[in-house]
């Protein structure tokens, strides 16, 4: 039976480790949450947003979901805060903050 | 099929978010898509090159990709893939594959494309096995610390040619590996980036993918801490990319050169560098002849593609 | 039934290979391996064999490719000499850490330079320490026997380790011996089917393979591969077994030639093995008790059992077929010297390193060395323990 990625750890034992270092599931990385890199975050503005999606492909992170052909707000998990988005948008329905973390 | 730009980013995700490239990295704004050029319900192989998009997307236990992938060495991501599509075809030839098509990508950066991976692309390519190469050009070895490669402009400062009181950066010019590969006879050969809605990026990529037989992507991925700019001017230096010149937009379908976009003006060169810091000493006093050879090269081969494409 | 015929090393890896029918060849060219690639060629473009055959354009793709279609489920063969060898070298290690099964046929040959396509061991001793399971071959029959068992050692799931089968390029490539073949049917039986639980095409999950391991991994990666290799010990016999009863041959890690009551030994690797026989008998009919250990399984290393069958013995001469470049010895020296230091009555150990770049190695020469065993045995005195033999010299060689 083929191991799955979540009973992988840094405290794993050799023997617990999958042979060869192979991974058995897609899209694992989904668990890392690259968004505590930030330090600038993305607010959208959906009352201003036209849906036009013009920043959906321009996100490196995959953190602009879309379903049915709408976008929706930012998958802050793996949000960089690289602010492409921003600058792609032709209607100013995103803007860059600083990030406020607790 | 005209390109529909909100059904294709409807799409589920097939290169996911928490891979650990810098942010504003094209080389995942390439992956996606890339990604998305393949039909649902077919189903990738990916065959990695080291590099950036190596050690960020399949880091232990994290891969970024849904669909198979595969890493080996730097310099044979193309072999690789061939051994991947060889597999294929005596599986399914011995009816031991049924299911899903699959397509078989290979990825690189300019360092596994251009340089230590030129002998295994020429060789896949010449074989002629059925799978799609796509290089994010960025311009140099990124993942070591920006060293030149060949497809490093003329002039870029990179950390083995770097701008000094001696040296005005890179001595050659960039190594036009688009047309070469087109010079290998493969049915499609391609030059894109990232425009507008990526109309021009899926129906290339697509197409690549599609067409039976070896095709090439060659995309240009700027690279925020490489060109030095700051990473939300991605776009803009795209699309000043093209504007200028510098990275002009073309197919080769069947060896017809194919011009995609000519510019309504074309911008002078200097709209394109002066965004990036790798190009700042070009700017300096006494080195406005770096300028105008500069343009004078853009302008060389816009010359040469535009004779060449209808 | 086993077939009689006649056939070089180079045809009898080629046969082989038809029976078994791989799924994919990956092939470069190499003096004096490009015979197989040629012969398969040829079987390819006649149609007896069906498998995908991939001409890259060097070594290193040629392993890349194996690689490659190795992950996605088929099995993936190659063959390569030296540098070619040599070439690949970044990729055998990581055929190892992936813990693919490919089976490669190495026909030996010296490492450039200066460039020479003679015979010696330099290139698969060059590859020793790459996770590879490694067995010589003495003769052409040998080397038809370990490549029918080669992939069932290396696809054991708790081995999955890539295996190389040797053999002296020209001396045994080159040559015809006669030889007892198996009936296609009999070989396919035997090798069996490859069908592993993960692949990179047709299976339900997606595969992914090469990861970039960070500090806290690769080491318990690592240590994964070595009890792999451990375990590989258990699967070379276990195979062999299957051998012996299948087709009556029998194998081991390596063949006592007359050693029950040996008092001096040579321990070697190949055809070397036939012209020491020939001496030993010689040997013998003079009363001398001589014996030789001809290894067949140098990766893994046999250590304790090779420790046993030298435990009995006066004087050893390891003849290494390559230049360990190490000022202390060969490379099959320093591990047979390795293996007798736990003995309570160690043997004196001495390391003649010969016939390299394919320099001939008669009965005469043996038979020098076992003299020189003789001496040593009976005065206790080793003397130079690292000579050379077969060179030429402005001074007297001890050997």
């Amino acid at each position: 039976m083929s191991q799955s990625f979540r009973n992988i750890s840094e405290q794993s034992a050799w023997q617990e480790l999958t042979p060869g270092g192979e991974i058995y599931e897609g899209g694992t990385a989904k668990a890392y949450k690259t968004g505590e890199w930030r330090s600038n975050v993305p607010v959208w503005d959906p009352t201003v947003c036209k849906q036009c999606l013009l920043c959906a492909p321009f996100c490196p992170d995959s953190a602009i979901p879309v379903q049915d052909r709408k976008r929706l707000d930012f998958d802050l998990d793996h949000c960089k805060g690289c602010g492409i988005c921003w600058k792609v948008c032709p209607f100013q329905a995103i803007r860059m903050e600083q990030e406020v973390r607790e | 099929m005209p390109y529909n730009h909100k059904a294709e980013l409807s799409k589920p995700e097939r290169f996911t978010g928490g891979h650990r490239l810098c942010a504003g990295c094209g080389a995942g704004i390439t992956c996606r898509a890339m990604m998305r050029a393949v039909d649902e319900g077919d189903r990738a192989v990916v065959c990695n090159a080291t590099g950036c998009l190596e050690v960020s997307s399949f880091i232990y236990p994290y891969t970024a990709w849904e669909d198979s992938y595969i890493h080996a060495a730097f310099e044979n991501a193309s072999a690789v893939c061939g051994g991947v599509e060889a597999a294929y075809n005596a599986l399914k030839r011995r009816g031991k594959l049924d299911g899903p098509d699959y397509k078989f990508l290979a990825i690189g950066g300019d360092g596994g494309t251009y340089d230590i991976g030129f002998q295994s692309l020429s060789g896949a390519m010449e074989r002629g096995h059925d799978m799609t190469y796509f290089c994010y050009d960025n311009e140099a070895y990124m993942n070591t610390g920006i060293q030149r490669s060949s497809s490093t402009p003329r002039f870029a400062s990179a950390t083995t040619s770097p701008a000094g009181t001696e040296s005005v950066g890179k001595k050659q010019n960039k190594k036009d590996l688009t047309e070469i590969m087109a010079a290998h006879g493969i049915p499609y050969a391609a030059q894109t980036t990232f425009i507008g809605n990526f109309k021009d990026f899926h129906e290339k990529a697509h197409r690549a993918i599609y067409t039976p037989g070896p095709a090439f992507v060659n995309v240009m991925a700027p690279c925020p801490r490489g060109w030095q700019y700051s990473a939300e001017l991605l776009p803009e230096i795209c699309r000043l990319a093209v504007e200028t010149c510098v990275w002009p937009l073309y197919e080769v379908i069947e060896g017809k050169w194919i011009l995609n976009y000519v510019p309504k003006k074309k911008l002078p060169v200097t709209e394109f560098m002066k965004l990036q810091g790798r190009f700042r000493h070009c700017f300096k006093p006494g080195n406005e002849w770096t300028l105008e050879a500069a343009q004078a090269d853009v302008d060389r081969r816009w010359e040469r593609l535009l004779q060449k494409c209808e | 039934m086993s077939i009689r015929d006649r056939l070089s090393g180079n045809e009898a890896i080629a046969h082989a290979m038809r029976q078994i029918n791989p799924d994919v060849f990956a092939a470069f060219p190499i003096t004096p391996s490009t015979e197989i690639p040629q012969y398969f060629a040829q079987y390819v473009a006649n149609g007896l064999v069906d498998t995908e055959f991939v001409a890259v354009e060097s070594e290193h793709s040629s392993m890349s490719a194996c690689v490659g279609a190795e992950a996605a489920g088929a099995r993936a063969v190659t063959a390569t000499s030296s540098c070619g060898l040599a070439f690949m070298y970044e990729m055998l290690y990581v055929a190892a850490s992936a813990r693919l099964p490919i089976t490669l046929a190495c026909v030996n040959r010296t490492l450039t330079g200066p460039i020479n396509i003679n015979n010696d061991h330099s290139d698969s001793m060059g590859a020793r320490d790459t996770g590879w399971i490694q067995l010589y071959a003495e003769n052409n029959q040998e080397a038809y026997d370990n490549y029918l068992q080669a992939m069932r050692i290396a696809e054991t799931p708790d081995v999955r380790l890539p295996i190389m089968i040797c053999q002296d390029g020209f001396i045994t490539s080159h040559a015809v011996e006669n030889i007892l073949l198996e009936e296609d049917d009999a070989v396919k039986a035997f090798v069996g089917t490859y069908r592993p639980e993960n692949a990179l095409i047709g299976r339900d999950n997606p595969l992914a393979v090469g990861p970039y391991d960070t500090c806290p991994y690769c080491m318990e990666h690592k240590v994964q591969m070595a009890e792999a290799m451990k375990n590989a010990k258990r699967a070379v016999l276990d195979v062999a077994a299957d051998f012996e009863k299948t087709f009556g041959r029998k194998y081991g890690f390596f063949e006592e030639y007359r050693m029950e009551d040996a008092e001096v030994a040579l321990v070697l690797i190949g055809s070397t093995a036939g012209t020491a026989k020939a001496c030993v008998d010689l040997l013998r009919a003079q009363g001398v008790k001589a014996g030789l250990v001809k290894i067949r399984v140098f990766r893994p290393f046999p250590m304790e059992e090779l420790a046993a069958a030298l435990a009995h013995t006066k004087a050893v001469a390891v003849m290494d077929k390559s230049e360990g470049n190490s000022a202390s010895g060969g490379p099959l020296f320093a591990e047979v010297r390795s293996a007798c230091y736990d003995l309570e009555n160690r043997p004196a150990l001495i390391d003649v390193v010969y016939g390299l770049a394919g320099r001939d190695c008669a009965v005469e020469d043996v038979e020098r060395v076992y003299r020189r065993l003789l001496t040593i045995a009976e005065t206790g005195e080793i003397g130079p323990r690292y000579v050379h033999m077969g060179q030429r010299s402005t001074q007297e060689e001890v050997l």
